[in-house]
């Protein structure tokens, strides 16, 4: 009886957006009288960091600090169209929206102050925190806010915007089955190393390094969140997480925390990533979707590890203790044999 | 079952309760007392350490403790204890190192980290572990919040040196 090491790696290539003839995402832009701009939309928050994320966007396209952003989002009752906050879409399809609808609104922005400067909006730029000046003039300034109250108490314009992102759906070539059914492809590729107890069947992930190329990150600190949250994930898919019995009765099945077995702070290893960022052509600000391909890699990864450690072929998850140990009394048989 | 009414002191607070024999903390907390919801309720069995509270300083589940037991003691859950120092100091611990995302975890979590470091304010990696290995999170993978816990107590025992070397990392 031992501990093995071994070392497996796997890779994923994960698309963002479908083509195949709707996958929408809206949303829209307005300036408030007291100058904070509200991005409305429906996708939801749920921790990845949605509204982080969101607010640069808009923050970046109107040129206003990320302060006089608030993101009101998640209530599809009164919320203009999301398809969906799944598959790793909503940085590309809700980010691509909101730069729409803030183009909109800075337009609407730019025009009013155009009249308060007795300008060319053409001539306007913003600095970003929170002023619009004249090109080269920084004294001919005024505060977005300033531009946003006086939009509507005086010249009668609501600086809002709308915005939706929809691709033209993508037919299959009848004569070639080609088409383009997504908008952009995030790669990554995970390797880990494991160590195997080959009389308990207990199997420890000892490190779990990945690269990720996930266009342009948005936000590195929140990329980060996903890789990591990510990685665990994957390690309970690979060894603990099932909902089947354990034994052939259903009332062996897991039904809560204290027998669905998760991996805890203890099984963690140290995981390593890097990043790459090739900016996406139709990503917002060359963004791409980093979300589900977190927890994709990690998983074969383990279970080659698990292989290259025991010189066997599990090919099932999870790989508990019991199907290390029956690997392993497959390959004596054989090998006695 | 018959129903009970007995008095508890809540965030500093001596609350009448009615309850009978299987009411539990949990119930009385997010229920009858004001929306308390700091206290989650990810399991009602004593499986995630998201209702995590402190009575008379010591970690409970409170899922799991009945309230009819709990007459005179003192009950603190996180909006109690919000502001004091000790708190303060392991919230921004855990925003420093990204340790909440969904935030479902993050009370219970908080409130483990204090009663760890009440005890035992210089823990080691394994002591940090076992505390917190009765609380579920689904989100972060427990790395950025081990990191939190770490930086906590360095801020809180550390004295002038550890709130310079935080405020270097912040900057
Ligand atoms: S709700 Fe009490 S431990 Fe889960
Ligand atoms: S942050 Fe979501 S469960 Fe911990």
């Amino acid at each position: 009886m031992a501990k093995l090491r071994g070392t497996g790696m796997a890779a994923v290539n994960y698309p963002t957006g479908m083509h195949l003839g709707g996958d929408p995402t809206m949303a829209l832009v307005h300036a408030t009288s007291s100058g904070s701009f509200v991005v409305t939309l429906s996708s939801v928050e749920l921790g990845q960091g949605l509204k982080t994320v969101l607010a640069q966007i808009a923050a970046e396209t109107l040129g206003v600090p990320l302060e006089a952003v608030v993101v009101d989002t998640g209530d599809t009752d009164t919320g203009p169209h999301c398809s969906g906050t799944g598959a790793s879409r909503t940085t590309h399809r809700a980010g691509n929206a909101v730069i729409a609808a803030a183009k909109e609104a800075r337009q609407e922005m730019l025009d009013v102050a155009a009249e308060m400067l007795e300008v060319s909006a053409d001539d306007l730029v913003t600095d970003g925190k929170g002023n619009i000046h004249v090109k080269g003039v920084v004294e001919k300034s005024l505060p977005a806010a300033e531009v946003a109250a006086a939009g509507q108490f005086v010249y009668g314009k609501s600086i809002s915007g709308r915005g939706i992102f929809l691709p033209p759906a993508s037919k299959q070539d009848p004569e070639t089955g080609e088409s383009a059914p997504y908008s952009t492809q995030a790669h990554a590729c995970t390797v880990v190393e494991v160590e195997v107890d080959t009389e308990t069947g207990a199997v420890r992930v000892l490190s779990l390094k990945s690269v990720y190329e996930i266009g342009r990150q948005v936000n590195p600190e929140l990329v980060k969140g996903q890789i990591v949250g990510g990685a665990w994930m994957g390690i309970g898919h690979a060894l603990y997480e099932t909902t089947a019995p354990y034994y052939p009765a259903i009332d062996h099945a897991p039904y809560d925390f204290l027998n669905y077995v998760i991996p805890g702070a203890a099984e963690m290893p140290e995981v390593q990533c890097e990043i790459l960022e090739y900016p996406s052509e139709t990503g917002p600000y060359g963004a791409k979707g980093v979300g589900e391909m977190v927890a994709n890699a990690p998983i074969p990864a383990i279970v080659n590890a698990i292989n290259n450690a025991l010189d066997v072929c599990i090919g099932e998850i999870p790989v508990t203790p019991e199907v290390v140990l029956r690997a392993l009394e497959e390959k004596a048989r054989a090998d006695g044999a | 079952m018959t129903a009970k009414i007995l008095s508890l002191n809540v965030n500093g607070r001596d609350e009448t309760i009615l309850c009978d024999g299987l009411t539990t903390l949990q119930e009385v907390l997010r229920d009858q007392l004001g929306l308390l919801t700091s206290v989650k309720d990810g399991c009602t069995q004593g499986g995630c350490g998201s209702c995590s509270v402190l009575v008379d300083g010591e970690l409970w589940l409170s899922c799991l403790a009945p309230v009819a037991a709990l007459a005179g003691r003192a009950v603190m859950t996180l909006e109690g204890l919000k502001q004091s120092a000790g708190i303060a100091a392991i919230q921004q611990s855990f925003i420093d190192n990204s340790a909440a995302q969904c935030g479902f975890c993050t009370p219970g979590m908080i409130l483990t980290v204090k009663a760890l470091l009440d005890a035992n304010p210089e823990p080691s990696h394994d002591e940090i572990l076992e505390a917190l290995s009765g609380n579920l999170c689904r989100c972060t993978g427990y790395l950025p919040i081990v990191e939190a816990v770490k930086d906590a107590a360095a801020r809180l025992s550390g004295g002038a040196d550890a709130a310079r070397a935080s405020e270097g990392r912040e900057g």
